[in-house]
């Protein structure tokens, strides 16, 4: 088995070259006691990007995340930012700031003296700040909450004052731990655009740490997926949907239907596999490996069903289905294939007869171009449904 | 919480909200009275009528004794008369129970930090070392203070091998000696609120003062200081409220040069039996510290204390 494309490989591929005040993570580890939290990261955020740390929680982002803030000192390995070492700084000494999960406001202060803190703390003139943080309360949209103590705002605007107490400092580099997870959906999803706008007018560095695969794609210019204190795959939201390095990041970002797949070899532009005694046919630059056993990967809104013929230049799998849940936009089908799986299907509303019945016998197909060819390694099997 | 009760574990079954309470008028009003009444009637009995009786007595005619009685003279000079005899052992009263206090806040402090915040798996065990010396009685440990500070006491032993101390000086009977039982009396009662003040503090708030560019002496000057102000503000008054009133130390401690009112009142009540006195100079020094502490809290601008 050769692999085409490992994940370290994905990480210069996907920044470029390093631009000089990106925030850059060289061989970064920190062990907790005999836990290793981030394993050997190398990584380089630009300058001015919305950069996502995704993973499930323990997964080492939160740590990474700390050390850059300096909350955390890393066990080996060097952080530099726009050039210049930041590994062993104190907190208060790197230009650096972070809204946290739980905001951590002062109690004791006005929403004000909360957010001119840092200018203080920076000896910035008096005349100055006052300025400054009316600007910044008004970007937040907080401008007639000045006077008040963070216990009489609700979440959503405490989050934002969390947010205004870190930006109105420019730092180089701003730091946010999961800012959102506290709040309800809708709020969630109103602060992601407001997010996203503030980021694009300051113009700054921000490092987003979340468990949320949605909020990552939709905030992010580029997405690192972590996993076990590494990074499994690092690149654009689409390009990481569209084509995932693994199984982990197949199912942990979206959901993949995953058909263990035998290689027999190129065939043209493709390159053709065997799974469950059926071929099937993967465009060769959609595939992570060209010999030995593979995974055989299509997300579930790319397979059709029908009980009709299947379009010339498609691949086909029979079976029946066994689960349908009508979702309004959707339906979303189980279908049982030949060999046992269950294979998963969102089908779009859009024709004009109802959603198929449990019981019906379909035919699953789609075009080789949204499939994609994973290393069948053992850590992931697990996440491969087995017959 | 709307949202938890949508997909609950109930799962789909219907969710069934709690009886409402039975409103208005059936409600049984008198409970919450009921609950006050036992904690109520004691204080009526132990505190109240006892304030009253001491009040009444501050107004008696001094030439009385207890074989004879007393009148009720409505004699206000009795107050006057008390605070001109011994103004000086009211003020001496203040001083030491002041630089007790400030004594207490400065041992306290540092000890309550240590303890709620770097405490790790031996904060409770230094808790407990705080609270020990309560199973002692009070009469016993200063009694040991005796000892220790006395002239041929092993601390008195090492002091005068210093050029400080010749021959002749001493501890014991000084004020500093009153100070020191004060400060070592009254120093768990600084330490508890300061500890229960700085237990409450959210470690988060420092890192993200930290993060603020505060160095470590800036955030325990905007953050640490200011929340745990509470807890000095409690632990001041449960030393410098009960200090004032001390008389045990100035007893076993001091010397008649360090008479403190607390003594004057004990005198006054059970030796000479000038009971209108020793009444007017209680209430003198219960409404001095009213006043003082009413003005104290007032400034330092704290709605609950500890």
């Amino acid at each position: 088995m050769s692999v085409v494309h490992n994940p370290v490989a994905a990480v210069s591929a996907a920044t470029g070259t390093p631009s000089p005040g990106g925030l850059a993570l060289t061989r970064v580890t920190k062990r907790f006691g005999a836990f290793t939290a981030v394993d050997d990261l190398t990584l380089h955020i630009p300058e001015g990007s919305f950069f996502a740390l995704l993973g499930a929680s323990g997964c080492g982002k939160t740590t990474t995340l700390r050390m850059v803030a300096g909350l955390e000192e890393p066990t080996s390995g060097s952080i530099t930012l726009g050039g210049s070492d930041i590994t062993r700084m104190r907190p208060y000494q790197r230009p650096v700031n972070t809204v946290f999960q739980s905001y951590a406001l002062f109690p004791h202060m006005t929403i004000e003296q909360n957010v001119a803190f840092g200018m203080q703390q920076r000896k910035v003139r008096r005349s100055e700040i006052r300025p400054a943080v009316q600007a910044m309360l008004e970007l937040v949209q907080l401008a007639d909450y000045g006077h008040r103590r963070p216990a009489q705002l609700s979440g959503g605007q405490q989050q934002r004052v969390a947010l205004a107490r870190a930006l109105v400092n420019h730092p180089q580099v701003l730091l946010l731990d999961e800012p959102l997870g506290a709040l309800d959906l809708k709020l969630r999803r109103q602060m992601q655009i407001e997010l996203k706008r503030i980021q694009t007018e300051v113009g700054l560095t921000f490092v987003h740490v979340t468990h949320d695969q949605e909020e990552a794609m939709t905030m992010a210019d580029t997405v690192a997926v972590m996993h076990a204190g590494r990074i499994e795959q690092l690149g654009a939201p689409t390009e990481i949907y569209e084509f995932p390095a693994s199984a982990f990041v197949a199912n942990f970002l979206g959901q993949s239907n995953l058909l263990t797949a035998q290689i027999h070899g190129p065939s043209g532009a493709d390159i053709a596999v065997e799974a469950y005694g059926s071929r099937f046919a993967v465009p060769a630059a959609r595939s992570r490996v060209t010999s030995g056993p593979a995974y055989l990967g299509v997300r579930p809104e790319k397979l059709h069903v029908t009980t009709g013929a299947v379009p010339e230049g498609h691949n086909a799998v029979p079976g029946v289905i066994t689960d349908s849940s009508y979702v309004g936009v959707s339906t979303q089908y189980l279908v049982r294939a030949p060999w046992g799986a269950e294979l998963a299907v969102f089908a779009p509303n859009s024709g004009t007869g109802g959603p198929l019945q449990p019981g019906a016998d379909v035919t699953l197909f789609w075009h080789p171009a949204h499939s994609f060819l994973l290393a069948a390694d053992g850590e992931a099997s697990s996440l491969v449904e087995q017959p | 919480m709307s949202a938890v009760l949508a997909t609950g574990p109930a799962g789909d079954t219907e969710y069934e909200p709690p009886a409402e309470p039975v409103a208005g008028a059936k409600r049984r009003w008198w409970v919450p009275y009921l609950q006050l009444l036992p904690g109520g009637v004691w204080l009526l009995l132990f505190f109240a009528v006892p304030v009253g009786l001491l009040a009444s007595s501050t107004l008696w005619d001094p030439s009385g004794s207890l074989e004879t009685g007393y009148e009720m003279t409505w004699r206000w000079q009795n107050f006057s008369d008390g605070l001109q005899t011994y103004a000086p052992q009211f003020w001496r009263s203040l001083e030491y129970s002041f630089i007790a206090t400030v004594a207490c806040l400065l041992l306290g402090y540092p000890l309550a930090y240590a303890i709620a915040l770097k405490g790790g798996r031996w904060r409770n065990l230094m808790l407990v070392a705080v609270i020990a010396p309560f199973f002692t009685s009070f009469l016993v440990r200063t009694l040991a203070w005796k000892t220790i500070l006395s002239d041929h006491g092993w601390v008195m032993d090492v002091l005068r091998m210093t050029p400080f101390f010749g021959p002749d000086d001493r501890l014991l009977a000084t004020p500093f000696a009153v100070v020191a039982g004060l400060t070592y009396n009254f120093l768990p009662f600084m330490v508890l609120p300061l500890y229960a003040s700085l237990g409450k503090l959210d470690p988060r708030l420092l890192e993200a003062a930290g993060d603020l560019y505060a160095n470590p002496i800036k955030s325990f000057l905007r953050v640490t200081l200011p929340l745990s102000l509470p807890g000095v503000v409690g632990g001041t008054l449960m030393t410098f409220i009960p200090a004032a009133g001390d008389y045990i130390n100035a007893e076993l401690l001091g010397s008649p040069a360090t008479t403190m009112i607390g003594n004057v009142i004990q005198s006054q009540y059970l030796r000479v039996n000038d009971i209108p006195v020793a009444a007017a100079l209680s209430f003198i020094l219960m409404a001095g510290i009213l006043v003082l502490v009413t003005v104290y809290v007032a400034v330092s601008g704290t709605d609950e204390v500890v």
